[in-house]
């Protein structure tokens, strides 16, 4: 149980995916303008990652490790997460039509979201067992849709403000990831 | 200037992906804390964009339109695994400190946007020469964004010591925050020369600055951003009637 926490807050914040492994930084930098976006964003990151989670450990040590094909792992998990989104938001149109309503315009753009097989493939070198692979996935998701929605309301306390000419736009939004990044060094003491 | 010389040109300056169209900014951002690193992240996958431009580019006319983008995955993935597996046997000091990022390949927009893009429209040479020159123009990018990182970070270059003793190094220059600020003052200048960039709002097309992607969207290319896209402000307009 302790260690399965010291797995969740260690991928939610003391390696943020975002300010420290710099994994989905396209989602965190393009849809960061409105903090509800923002926040659709991360809640579909967090039910894709999940399920990929556990996905990817069952299809790698059912199907790879018996047949000896442990290094088709780059090909076979991003199809497994193609197909998985695909299958989500079908799944999601048909049983929950109120959450597609919500994550709908999210789930395609995360396909190729470098987070999910990052994570992925992170379990996979880390041998991780079920349980722990699906709790850093969890806490990786977790990890993103606080940076995300915190940069989110950065941003739009930014907008009215007087940058400079040259900075506005990404400038403006990298420096405040940088300066975000910082602050998540303070989490570094959490976990020795 | 003749058209096969024209596509290296266009990779490495004229299109740069780092500079101009700010593509593939996970790998720019994580690996390039020496100009070592820069290189061989920038040259690993310049084989892999290489490859699988002249693949795609010779079963253009065999993949159907509807399943294109799940093959040129596959076709992706599968040089991925195999450049990977040449890095662990041949230079495995590289392919330890690029680590996670070998397999990130395949979701790097570059080789997926220049398939989209050119490849799966032009005959194999030009396929072949456009994957030349944008893998060189990314190893470039990512080379020199190394090389200032690390002289600043670390005083060195290549591992050279290039600073007097007397310098302290600043490291916050080679730690994760590092990467944001060299990457924000890079589009910063960028935009005070109005150089052409996908930051300063007239590229890569038109509206750039409304798209949920902010134009420099580096996971989805050419079709899918724009599909994506209307579909986000759809449901936004239809929020907002709502409320």
């Amino acid at each position: 149980m302790r260690e399965l926490l010291l797995v969740l807050i260690g991928a939610a914040l003391v390696n943020n995916v975002v300010l420290s492994q710099f994994l989905g930084i396209c989602p965190f930098l393009g849809v960061s303008k409105k903090t509800e976006t923002a926040a659709g964003m991360g809640a579909a990151v967090i039910f894709v990652i999940t399920i990929a989670s556990a996905c990817t450990y069952g299809i790698y040590h059912l199907i790879l490790v018996p047949t000896g094909l442990e290094y088709m792992q780059t090909i076979v998990f991003i199809m497994v997460i193609a197909a998985l989104v695909q299958l989500v938001e079908m799944l999601l149109k048909k049983m929950i039509p109120s959450l597609y309503q919500a994550l709908g315009v999210y789930l395609p753009l995360i396909t190729t979201n470098c987070a999910v097989l990052g994570v992925a493939i992170n379990n996979v070198t880390k041998e991780y067992n079920f349980v722990t692979s699906v709790v850093n996935g969890f806490g990786t998701a977790c990890g993103f849709l606080i940076a995300i929605v915190i940069m989110a309301g950065i941003r739009e306390r930014i907008e009215h403000n007087p940058v400079p000419k040259a900075f506005k736009g990404s400038p403006i939004v990298l420096i405040t990831a940088g300066l975000m990044a910082i602050a998540f060094f303070g989490f570094a003491g959490v976990i020795k | 200037m003749n058209k096969y010389v024209e596509r290296v040109y266009n990779g490495v300056i004229k299109e740069n992906p780092t500079f101009v169209l700010m593509l593939g900014m996970c790998p720019t951002l994580a690996v390039t804390t020496s100009a070592m690193n820069g290189v061989g992240m920038g040259l690993t996958t310049a084989v892999v964009l290489i490859m699988s431009n002249m693949l795609i580019s010779m079963l253009r006319k065999v993949i159907p339109d509807k399943v294109r983008m799940p093959a040129f995955i596959v076709v992706v993935a599968s040089f991925v695994t195999i450049v990977q597996f040449l890095l662990k046997a041949y230079i495995p000091d590289l392919n330890k400190s690029l680590g996670i990022y070998i397999p990130l390949i395949v979701v790097n927009c570059i080789i997926l946007g220049r398939a989209e893009a050119y490849a799966s429209k032009n005959p194999v040479m030009l396929s072949i020469l456009d994957g030349l020159g944008m893998g060189l123009g990314f190893t470039l990018g990512l080379t020199l964004i190394g090389a200032f990182r690390e002289i600043l970070g670390s005083g060195t270059i290549f591992g050279l010591q290039v600073m007097p003793d007397s310098y302290e190094p600043i490291t916050i220059f080679i730690l994760a925050p590092g990467a944001f600020f060299v990457l924000a003052m890079l589009t910063a200048i960028q935009n005070k020369l109005k150089l052409k960039s996908a930051t300063n709002g007239d590229a890569p097309g038109e509206g750039t600055e409304k798209l949920a992607c902010g134009g420099n969207c580096g996971q989805c290319s050419g079709s899918t951003c724009r599909e994506n896209h209307a579909k986000l402000e759809e449901k936004l307009l239809k929020d907002k009637e709502e409320k």
